[in-house]
């Protein structure tokens, strides 16, 4: 007897991607989307698409979503999930929208101790906008905006958004969890799945960040992405819960 | 005996009319001078057991408005001129997706910080767009506290009718007056509009979406094309107005607002000295009611615009009296001086003579 081990989710169209090939966002894509058909979440979901190369996640997604001016989703998010409280409202945001335009709607919604749930894809870069330098890109790491690499007293020190998220009362689940294998791939499944929970029970604001590949803006191989993460991105971002 | 009225100031008044008018969710950042919006709501919100949030920007007000707006609510925010450029991102953001919300603007004076002084010097910004991109936003401007009483559920109306954010435009002189109101006011009938496009999950439904991002031109051009029929509509539908004109009038102030109060005190006393002076007040200020007030320059040939700004609805003004031969003048003031009704009586003399 044949029995069905793996399939597309419900939640997730059959469309082709725009991704780039070996970008993580149409990973994560996926596990949100197999998360959501795991919890039967789907009719209740509406979905916040940031700007930045995830702008288009809605076409792969099939349950509600809107998008959100740049940075903003969280105060987006924050009403409509105080509006309808009986649904389950996640924002999916990059380096850029969540650590730079959008830090202050970051800090106070976490702070509110808003009950939703945030994926923060970390891949180091704007990718959308040509590879510039984010908040998050680590030192020395070369970009179009830091073409000899960043240097902390040029163009300060990587942002550690879950770290600084970590005092607020309000913040309830914070995670960073990473790519670059398929043990990896699972733990980052279920710190969403733990995060996607704790909405669903109530217990306020959680983040998971996921270190991410972006390919062509760090200019390496797909694979050699996923090493430079295992071996260099996790010391300045460790792996593990924080909070 | 119980009286049948109430004493409430301008910015309490936006506040209660937005409740009667069913308004669901407010965000909302302190900012002088409509504070006492901000303070009402936070309190009367919780007791209708609707939802307040006050918001840590106005970035995040309108934000918040967008989310709640797109959730299928009556939803509001207000500010001060500074707040509200602020928030141009999220009113340019709401036109984009076709969101109702209504926005306040308790206008003081500027550029910059400028100061917490009545000004209109947010006209063209209101009038104009004010944000990115091709849209407009209805204007409304009332120039009472009881006006406030019919300009907001009209506001709410427009805003659900046409999907489209739509700016009320008051001022500091307004938002902080008292004035006793009649109670029947608030007999205020809420029509409901179907919802049908607000994302409420999609159970027993195909999947919806709000967005504002176009990236083939033809499709962002179809959208804004569609917005622009949308923008004749209202233009056709929904000007409005008040005029006390005369066929003796020698001169007819245009004026809105609390520069309308003023044109109309300066009425009074020159009525006293046998001189017939007539006012158009726009309550409209976009859509503007150029016709109705290019009709009456074929009877009348001098005009006054009265503005708490440098000249910015003048502009309007010409535009309404372009092909006639009327004289236009204007007394202006700005950052924050209002002007008083001996100046306006010294203009109008001075135009007379
Ligand atoms: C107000 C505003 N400023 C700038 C932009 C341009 N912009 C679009 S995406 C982006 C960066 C996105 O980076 P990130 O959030 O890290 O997402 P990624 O593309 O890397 O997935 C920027 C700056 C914008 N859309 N809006
Ligand atoms: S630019 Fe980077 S983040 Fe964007 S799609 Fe390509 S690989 Fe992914």
């Amino acid at each position: 007897m044949r029995k069905v081990i793996y399939s597309r989710p419900e939640s997730l169209r059959e469309v082709r991607t725009h991704y780039c090939a070996g970008c993580g966002h149409g990973i994560v894509h996926r596990l949100v989307a197999e998360l959501i058909d795991e919890l039967e979440l789907r009719e209740k979901t509406i979905a916040i698409a940031p700007v930045g190369c995830a702008v288009l996640a809605y076409n792969y997604w099939n349950f509600d979503t809107t998008e959100a001016a740049h940075g903003r989703p969280l105060a987006v998010a924050t009403a409509i999930k105080r509006v309808q409280p009986d649904k389950f409202v996640f924002t999916y945001q990059g380096d850029g929208d969540l650590a730079a335009i959008g830090t202050n709607e970051t800090i106070h919604a976490a702070c509110r101790g808003e009950n939703l749930t945030v994926v923060f894809v970390n891949n180091g870069v704007y990718g959308m906008t040509g590879g510039q330098m984010a908040p998050t890109t680590v030192l020395s790491q070369k970009t179009t905006t830091t073409a000899l690499g960043r240097e902390s007293k040029l163009h300060g020190h990587p942002l550690p958004l879950l770290e600084m998220l970590k005092v607020l009362e309000g913040v309830c689940y914070l995670e960073r969890r990473a790519l670059f294998s398929p043990q990896e791939i699972r733990k980052a499944k279920d710190a969403l799945r733990e995060a996607f929970k704790n909405q669903i029970e109530e217990r306020g604001f959680s983040m998971v960040e996921i270190l991410s590949p972006c390919p062509t803006y760090t200019k390496m191989t797909p694979i050699d992405n996923l090493k430079w993460i295992e071996k260099e991105i996790v010391k300045t971002y460790p792996l593990g819960r924080v909070k | 005996m119980a009286s049948n009225r109430v004493l409430i100031s301008g910015n309490e008044a936006f506040g209660e009319a937005a409740i009667l008018s069913g308004c669901e969710f407010y965000a909302g950042y302190p900012i002088t001078p409509q504070n006492e919006l901000i303070q009402y709501m936070s309190r009367r919100m919780l007791e209708e057991n609707r939802v307040f949030v006050q918001a840590e920007s106005e970035l995040a007000s309108i934000n918040m408005v967008f989310g709640a707006s797109l959730s299928g609510v009556r939803s509001m925010t207000s500010s001060s001129s500074p707040g509200i450029s602020l928030m141009q991102e999220g009113i340019s953001y709401l036109a984009g997706c076709e969101l109702p919300a209504v926005i306040i603007n308790v206008m003081r004076g500027g550029p910059g910080l400028g100061n917490i002084a009545p000004s209109q010097a947010d006209y063209f910004q209101s009038t104009r767009g004010g944000g990115h991109g091709d849209y407009r936003t209805p204007v409304l401007a009332p120039s009472s506290v009881a006006e406030i009483f019919k300009i907001i559920p009209r506001a709410f109306d427009i805003a659900d009718r046409y999907r489209t954010p739509v700016i009320v435009l008051g001022d500091g002189m307004l938002g902080q007056m008292m004035e006793p109101v009649d109670k029947s006011l608030f007999d205020i009938e809420v029509k409901e509009y179907p919802k049908p496009w607000a994302l409420r999950g999609c159970k027993g439904r195909e999947p919806q979406l709000i967005k504002s991002l176009y990236l083939a031109p033809e499709a962002l051009e179809e959208l804004n094309l569609r917005l622009q029929g949308r923008y004749r509509e209202i233009e056709r539908e929904d000007v409005s107005f008040e005029s006390s004109i005369s066929l003796e009038d020698e001169l007819v102030i245009v004026a809105y607002g609390s520069a309308a109060r003023i044109a109309a005190g300066v009425i009074r006393k020159l009525k006293r000295e046998n001189l017939d002076i007539g006012l158009f007040r726009p309550i409209t200020l976009w859509p503007y009611p150029y016709k109705e007030l290019g009709e009456i320059s074929k009877k009348i040939k001098r005009f006054l615009v009265l503005e708490m700004s440098l000249p910015q609805m003048f502009e309007d003004v010409k535009l309404s009296l372009y092909s006639s031969n009327a004289e236009i003048d204007t007394l202006s003031r700005t950052g924050g001086v209002i002007p008083t009704e001996e100046e306006v009586i010294a203009k109008i003399k001075s135009i007379l003579k």
